[in-house]
């Protein structure tokens, strides 16, 4: 029994939580590595992107809300991601246009690029505290919780409780569908190939007939929904603070250099990677070891490895191991 | 007429110095034609401006008695002109069906028959169909190039030095496979640094010195041309 109440106790503090932060780091990372590899720079404004288009979420949230429509059990802000898809889009593509083209057009080495998307970023921080504001903010309204501990308890007659949010659900279940119709869409179809062959091999790619400014599209257009969608299940699970947004874009780099960046699989599962790492060397063990230990062997401390303000020293470190041992990642990437 | 010919070619890159000076090349279609010359003669140059990479100060290109001297290279590709570059020719993260299919990009009807076409050509291609380009030996990735190059079905394939950098058996097949591509009627167009061997399996070839025609004639008659011989062909 107490063996079982271990097992509860990780899956509700580690596996679950671990599994919704990766999905969400997961979305990020493929929106870097989609960018690096076809772009060809780093987008240091990966983090305010994401915080615009949830600020976009949040204000057709609001709206909706205030014309009385709800999903009834599921947060509103489902039916306000397609809306602020689409005014994502338009400013990745508005952006592309004015600040990113003249770069590209001219052939400008990928640090360039990198600088100038730091510029981007702190005009997108900049246009996101004046319109919604530095606070932090929830707007999850529906139902809070699919299992609650409580109930888990009384039905399992188990001493730990496994609570089961229903938004760690809809993250890990809209990252599932939203990134194998990515995958199908990338190895499968004509334009998704040309993709690949343009991240793969401009030039030739250009010879073959394949159209650049296509591809930029497309590829501004897919980075603006993983960049919604991510932001928007970060915040409806967390909550929504620019700052945190900003924040996140550490594990987010580190998830996809762990899994090679250009490689949209291996950004997919280096979002895991990462989140798994925090969460395992942060997390509090001694009531998991109360459990499995005599009660002669119970341990005095937490058994904590770091405290939780480190977390970000994790993706830190695992970055600076990667890039120092392996630096085209743990499924080949491009060398940085 | 020629089908495809580039006339008094005059340019270079940029604002730079011209690199080549009223430069004549002209290929047939089911010819091979090669390009020699030593060093820094202009032999990439000329082809490349044929291919449209580079802006022309005078001079015209035509195919089949059309002028696309304006075209940029895309639409070149679209007249049915393929080019094989000399490095980075194939997209290595890629496996060969893949980059058969992107050499089809612009084909918009069926081309599963082109890709059939390509396999009884290169056999060896069949048999890879699905390993990544990137992990075949030099000689099977230049057979992939060409491969590419040819799903568009082109009336003129330009080459960039096909076999540098492998070794003299691969070179032999490589050669082996040009000519097989040219019985289908293709005008081939090639920059070679092997002359002795490109010029045994040209038709014609030219030899450009500092970006001019110096000398020109069918293969063999170049091959026996004492000044010829002396200043390339090593005697």
């Amino acid at each position: 029994m107490d063996f079982l109440n271990a097992i509860i106790l990780l899956l509700n503090y580690i596996f679950i939580p671990a599994l919704t932060y990766g999905s969400q780091l997961a979305l990020g990372a493929i929106f870097v590595t989609l960018i690096y590899g076809i772009l060809r720079f780093a987008n240091f404004a990966t983090g305010d992107m994401m915080s615009f288009g949830t600020m976009i979420a949040i204000l057709f949230t609001w709206y909706f809300q205030s014309l009385g429509i709800s999903l009834g059990v599921l947060p509103t802000a489902l039916l306000a991601i397609p809306f602020a898809v689409i005014c994502m889009i338009l400013y990745m593509l508005v952006i592309d246009k004015f600040v990113f083209k003249y770069y590209r057009f001219n052939k400008s080495p990928p640090v360039m690029l990198a600088m100038v998307s730091i510029g981007v970023m702190f005009v997108t921080q900049a246009v996101v505290r004046i319109i919604i504001g530095p606070d932090d903010r929830r707007f999850f309204d529906g139902e809070r919780f699919l299992i609650k501990a409580g109930e888990f308890k009384e039905m399992t007659g188990l001493n730990e409780g496994l609570a089961l949010k229903s938004t760690q659900v809809m993250t890990i279940f809209i990252t599932v569908v939203l990134v194998s119709i990515l995958f199908w869409f990338l190895n499968k179809t004509k334009t998704g190939k040309s993709m690949k062959a343009y991240s793969d091999n401009e030039d030739l790619a250009l010879l073959s007939g394949i159209d650049p400014k296509r591809i930029v599209m497309i590829t501004w257009i897919i980075a603006g929904i993983l960049a919604t969608i991510g932001g928007v299940l970060y915040g409806l699970d967390k909550s929504f603070k620019p700052f945190t947004y900003f924040n996140n874009m550490l594990p987010i780099f580190a998830a996809a250099i762990v899994g090679g960046i250009g490689n949209p699989f291996g950004a997919f599962l280096g979002g895991y990677v990462i989140a798994f790492s925090e969460i395992f060397l942060t997390y509090a063990y001694k009531k998991f070891f109360m459990y499995v230990l005599p009660a002669s062997m119970e341990p005095e401390s937490l058994v904590q490895l770091l405290s939780t303000d480190y977390k970000f020293a994790v993706s830190f470190s695992i970055l600076v191991l990667v890039l120092l041992y392996r630096p085209s990642g743990i499924f080949k990437g491009k060398v940085l | 007429m020629a089908y495809f010919e580039g006339e008094n070619m005059t340019g270079g890159y940029g604002n730079g110095p011209d690199i080549i000076n009223s430069c004549s090349v002209k290929v047939e279609r089911g010819e091979i034609v090669s390009i020699l010359g030593p060093n820094g003669a202009g032999k990439s140059t000329a082809m490349k401006a044929m291919l449209g990479l580079l802006n022309l100060k005078s001079g015209s290109i035509k195919i089949d008695g059309k002028d696309i001297t304006k075209l940029s290279p895309q639409d070149r590709v679209k007249e049915g002109i393929s080019f094989v570059p000399q490095t980075k020719n194939v997209f290595a993260g890629m496996t060969v069906e893949e980059n058969l299919e992107m050499g089809a990009f612009l084909v918009l009807d069926d081309y599963r028959s082109i890709i059939d076409e390509i396999y009884s050509l290169f056999p060896i291609l069949r048999e890879k169909r699905n390993q990544l380009v990137g992990e075949l030996s030099g000689g099977q990735r230049q057979q992939v190039a060409l491969g590419r190059a040819l799903m568009i079905r082109p009336s003129v394939l330009m080459l960039d030095e096909p076999t540098a950098g492998v070794s003299p058996i691969v070179m032999d097949e490589l050669f082996d496979h040009i000519v097989k591509v040219k019985r289908t009627n293709v005008a081939i167009l090639m920059v070679e640094q092997n002359a002795k061997q490109a010029l045994n399996i040209s038709d014609r070839g030219y030899v450009l010195v500092t970006g001019e025609n110096r000398y020109s004639g069918t293969g063999q008659e170049l091959l026996n041309n004492p000044e010829v011989r002396k200043s390339f062909l090593g005697g």
